[in-house]
């Protein structure tokens, strides 16, 4: 990750969601309590990158709002385009990574344990697609950078002070 | 309508003033504690993107040290006190005079910590303050919260309530700088304040300005 500059690596915002197929890699960075959902197929080697801020789109106070920030759009989305671009539901595959704890406060209200829930919310809408969910690296209190290539079905995680890891 | 496009460039100028006798307070604050003058830039308030915002901050992956509050009370928000690790470090050095003192490497010296938290505080305190005063507003800080992490990391959480009303933050950054630094040492400190959503009416309505 991150030294191979011969990569071509497409960058997801935040609240943003993009497809990748090799040779090109995906990656988010600065994931805190926001989760970063990989799906894809390895068969068809196309990959969906989403980065999503919060549990559920009844939290939006709008009526139009972007489906990339909310689990349950972002899931559904992410699941729609790929099945657009020829991937097969059904064989779809998932990785995630994020919903940190960033900070701790004793009198938070319940926004302030927003990272658990999104963990929470992604893996009940993986299951509602019926999205198998390969392997996570979730919770904690440090912020991820994640890099996704398609071709092998790798994620790579990088956290401050703790280098990186492959799931 | 959209929640932004209610902000008139009155109203900008209004947060402009709010964040300039803030930051004043608290650059003041700052210069009394490490007995050095302190450059304070005219602040900026700006409607940005979640990820412009990343990038007025370093740039989501950059690592950073910071101190974040929440504030309750009549027009709740997030404020964040940001300091490019060099920085930080340099800082804390002279607090506690320990110069072989690194935030760059952990683990960290308790006491750093506890220096850079309470160095926090205290600005994030008297930029509150003022801010209190000037508006005849009461505003409750939490215990401010200490992160050393990605830039992305730390911002998102304060942005959690922007992010329910739309794709846009309104930012009022202020930066500070020792003086006498060169360019390349010019790394910046900053201070974003992101009143809630829901603040921003009170907030007007107290300074006697209607929102259009």
């Amino acid at each position: 990750m991150i030294q191979n500059v011969n990569v071509d690596i497409e960058k997801v915002g935040i609240a943003d969601m993009k497809l990748v197929k090799p040779p090109q890699y995906i990656r988010t960075s600065g994931l805190g309590s926001c989760v970063g959902v990989v799906i894809y197929d390895s068969e068809r080697r196309i990959a969906g990158l989403a980065h999503v801020m919060l549990p559920e789109s009844s939290l939006a106070k709008t009526s139009e709002f972007n489906p990339a920030k909310y689990a349950d759009t972002a899931v559904q989305e992410l699941v729609s385009r790929l099945v657009n671009k020829g991937a097969k539901q059904g064989t779809l595959k998932a990785k995630i990574a994020g919903g940190a704890q960033m900070f701790q406060f004793s009198t938070g209200n319940d926004l302030m344990r927003i990272g658990p829930r999104n963990v929470d919310a992604v893996k009940k809408e993986l299951i509602r697609f019926n999205v198998r969910l390969i392997s996570e690296d979730v919770g904690g209190n440090s912020g991820r950078t994640i890099e996704f290539n398609p071709t092998n079905g790798v994620l790579f995680i990088k956290t401050v002070n703790k280098g990186t890891i492959e799931i | 309508m959209t929640f932004m496009s209610q902000f008139t460039s009155i109203h900008l100028d209004i947060l402009k003033e709010i964040g300039n006798i803030g930051s004043g307070n608290a650059a003041t604050a700052l210069s009394k504690l490490l007995n050095k003058k302190i450059e304070m830039r005219v602040p900026n308030v700006k409607i940005v993107s979640f990820d412009e915002m990343m990038e007025m901050a370093g740039g989501a992956e950059n690592v950073v040290a910071s101190v974040f509050l929440r504030i309750e009370g009549e027009i709740p928000g997030s404020m964040f006190f940001v300091l490019p690790l060099r920085q930080a470090t340099h800082f804390i050095q002279q607090m506690i005079g320990d110069i072989n003192f690194s935030f760059e490497e952990p683990p960290y010296n308790e006491i750093a910590l506890s220096a850079f938290q309470e160095l926090g505080n205290i600005l994030s305190g008297s930029y509150l303050t003022a801010l209190s005063d000037f508006t005849d507003l009461s505003l409750y800080p939490s215990v401010p919260a200490l992160g050393i992490d990605m830039v992305g990391a730390i911002i998102s959480f304060g942005l959690i309530e922007h992010s329910q009303v739309s794709d846009y933050a309104i930012v009022i950054d202020t930066s500070l700088n020792e003086e006498g630094s060169t360019d390349s040492e010019r790394v910046k400190g900053h201070f974003f304040l992101l009143p809630d959503p829901s603040s921003f009416q009170i907030l007007f309505d107290a300074l006697g300005v209607a929102k259009t």
